[in-house]
């Protein structure tokens, strides 16, 4: 009797006490905001696949990176080619479709992200290609980072490899990360194992995720040039478990979206630690704002199988402190879908990208 | 002697045919043949345009015809009442790769499911996507092996190979998944998971599944299940629990339910892909049903001529009187009139 009373008790304050650690990670407010119905019009033969990226440029243009078309491998070759499966899409500030941007490129597989630098020009990750690619406000290409791998292996090599194992850049092609020194560390070069996102600082370095392969963050300057990489895969301080994001503030630190283990990470421009944010889930999506005053939005955003679970939006302050939260799982509006990309150029209009969901919303906020 | 064993030898590749298709020949008896009639040249192709293997068709509240099929690459046709070609939907959509089944809700939405990328995919009337379920396997990992030996764990919003939808008059979704897994999962009107009945796994007996190849949902909200593999067609209700098992139709490859007050459930005894010696004397027709299994009658018989089916995949039946038929071994869709008067007798079950 007196033994169950004990159980009981332990019991009933491991209940309580649990709720109260997922209360703390909730704790922000609640943020009003509203979908707005349709926000992209499109042609006929235009659709949306996944929507990896979303980004406005400075004169209210949206573009869209997606998961659409027909990723092929081609037969009766000397190895596995494999073409396509992603699109470039830019529409207005009415939503209105304008053009499509880099039709047939040999850099897009596998939309990851887009983002807009201060110049309005436009750079693409793209998760398979392994490539980072820099379009002018034209559409021309100005700058390439990494290499896609020449051909596919057949079977495919897994994306986890056990610890230390040989990496392969997406199999038959050159170089690939290959792992010198730590797990995860990746070459010291622009060779990206399945990078995520993107990101400048006001001189114009580079930053890139890099990635669900290796777990680091690769700088180069301006021209490409690669300066240095840090972080390897691992839960210490500066290690990551799937970089998945990238935003850098006006002072050039780095905040980085380190999904597996459940925070962010704050790292000053050349890569000391100097910050980490927790309680915001496994953020998948990073945008500052800009002006003065920057804050950080950061998605929680649910696994493609799973929309009972997760899925809201922190807007948070630099520092780490939560201002308030919107939205859950789901496929209505106002509901998210796997949330990759978050745009927010105005503090309180976001646009954002849902790879479960295959659309665009825009987000009225309503602090 | 000689002649026995040969019997003996015919026999067992009867068998074996039978069960490899697992095909298997009506038991049900004395049942009315229903006349009918094929509509010559029903949907007119524009030049430069071809059906392939006619996998998924329904019509609209209009009477306009959605032909899902496997051509060239996985496309959605739709042509009007008269069989015109209206337009294209979806061309070159992420979720179009191994068309399964297209069918038209109450408001005349548009979902199509896709067995090649584990997607059902609601289109509104104007041709927008407006709600995806289901993942499709992601394109990174590359060139992966195809899954063999047991499957993992039927997963809420995953699916494995999923083969149609249908919904209750409250806008429940029901799929049924399919070739991968062997279930039948519901889903509110928001694509919310609420249950599933069934698994990963196969099984024959009531609730189980052995490929659910298809369904359809009456106006009460009960739910007919195509149990192909298993040779019957389930009655399950609005929560997924059986009711009643219909066996003596055949192999059931698709239900269909017609709208209006006294609807009728259709299904096809359809003969086996690859015309297997002596299939097309026992399988292709269709069994026009009441809702409780009372067999009205049957129509139709393999042939790869007009008016007869190749491989019956999917039909419309909006109208009882009315089937449009798609068929996979002919890439052609009918548009069948069937005759009265018919004569209702009870089945021999």
């Amino acid at each position: 009797m007196k033994l169950t009373t004990k159980s009981f008790l332990m019991a009933a304050a491991v209940s309580l006490l649990l709720p109260c650690i997922r209360m703390a990670a909730q704790s922000a407010p609640e943020i009003r905001f509203d979908s707005v119905a349709d926000p992209l019009k499109f042609p006929d033969n235009i659709h949306l696949g996944e929507v990896a990226g979303v980004a406005t440029d400075s004169k209210g243009n949206l573009f869209v990176y997606t998961r659409t078309g027909h990723p092929t491998i081609t037969i009766g070759t000397s190895r596995a080619f494999a073409h396509g499966g992603s699109r470039l899409f830019e529409f207005d500030k009415n939503g209105k479709y304008v053009r499509e941007i880099g039709q047939g490129i040999y850099g897009f597989m596998v939309a990851q992200q887009v983002r807009i630098d201060p110049q309005d020009n436009i750079w693409v990750v793209d998760q398979m290609t392994g490539m980072v690619i820099k379009f002018d406000p034209q559409g021309q290409v100005q700058l390439l980072l990494g290499r896609k791998a020449e051909a596919e292996r057949i079977p495919a090599v897994p994306l986890n490899r056990p610890a230390g194992g040989q990496a392969e850049a997406g199999g038959g092609g050159e170089g690939g990360g290959a792992a010198r020194g730590l797990p995860g560390a990746g070459a010291q070069s622009d060779v990206f194992q399945r990078p995520t996102d993107i990101a400048w600082d006001a001189a114009g370095n580079i930053f890139v995720a890099d990635g669900f392969g290796n777990a680091r963050v690769a700088k180069f300057d301006k021209n490409g040039v690669f300066i240095k990489s840090w972080g390897s895969r691992g839960d210490g301080q500066g290690q990551f478990n799937t970089v998945h994001g990238l935003a850098v503030d006006a002072q050039g630190n780095l905040y980085v979206a380190d999904a597996g283990n459940k925070r962010i990470q704050v790292f000053d421009n050349d890569g000391n630690f100097k910050a980490e944010i927790a309680n915001v889930g496994s953020p998948a999506a990073l945008c500052i704002t800009r002006g003065p005053h920057q804050f950080l939005y950061s998605s929680n955003s649910n696994p493609p199988d799973d929309i009972d679970s997760n899925g809201e939006i922190y807007k948070l302050e630099l520092t780490g402190k939560a201002v308030g939260q919107f939205g859950r799982a789901g496929k209505l509006p106002k509901e998210f879908g796997t949330v990759n990309a978050i745009d927010c150029r105005n503090e309180s209009e976001l646009y954002v990208g849902e790879i479960g969901n295959w659309r665009v919303q825009k987000l009225m906020l309503h602090p | 002697m000689k002649q026995s064993a040969a019997a003996c030898f015919l026999l067992l590749a009867v068998i074996c045919a039978g069960t490899a298709h697992a095909q298997k020949k009506a038991t049900a008896q004395n049942v009315p043949e229903i006349p009918y009639t094929s509509v010559p040249n029903f949907l007119k192709m524009p030049p430069n345009l071809y059906l392939g293997e006619a996998i998924g068709v329904a019509t609209n509240s209009k009477g306009h015809v959605f032909v899902y099929t496997r051509s060239a690459n996985t496309r959605l046709f739709e042509f009007d009442e008269k069989g015109n070609y209206v337009r294209e939907i979806g061309e070159g959509l992420y979720g179009f790769e191994f068309a399964h089944s297209v069918r038209v809700d109450s408001q005349d939405n548009i979902w199509v499911v896709d067995e090649g990328t584990n997607m059902v995919i609601k289109f509104n009337p104007q041709g927008q996507v407006v709600m995806v379920l289901g993942h499709r396997p992601d394109v990174v990992a590359g060139a992966v092996p195809t899954p063999v030996g047991p499957a993992p764990p039927a997963q809420k919003y995953t699916f494995s190979r999923p083969t149609d939808v249908g919904w209750d008059p409250q806008g429940n979704i029901f799929v049924s998944d399919g070739y991968g897994n062997a279930r039948v999962v519901k889903y509110d009107k928001n694509g919310r998971f609420l249950k599933q009945v069934g698994s990963e796994k196969n099984g024959s007996g009531p609730g189980q599944f052995n490929l659910p190849h298809g369904i359809a949902v009456d106006a009460k909200g009960n739910v007919y299940v195509a149990d192909r593999t298993n040779s019957r067609l389930q009655v399950l209700d609005n929560d997924l629990n059986p009711k009643a098992i219909y066996d003596n139709i055949g192999t059931s490859w698709t239900v269909c339910v017609s709208q209006g007050p006294h609807q009728y459930l259709f299904t096809s005894n359809s003969n086996p892909n690859g015309n297997p010696p002596g299939s097309w004397a026992n399988t292709g027709e269709i069994y026009k049903m009441e809702l409780d299994g009372t067999i009205v009658g049957r129509f139709g018989h393999a042939s790869k001529q007009f008016g007869g089916f190749q491989v019956v995949h999917m039909f419309d039946c909006r109208n009882p009187n009315e089937i449009i038929v798609a068929e996979i071994e002919s890439w052609r869709v009918q548009k069948l009139m069937l005759q009265s008067p018919e004569t209702k007798i009870s089945s021999a079950r």
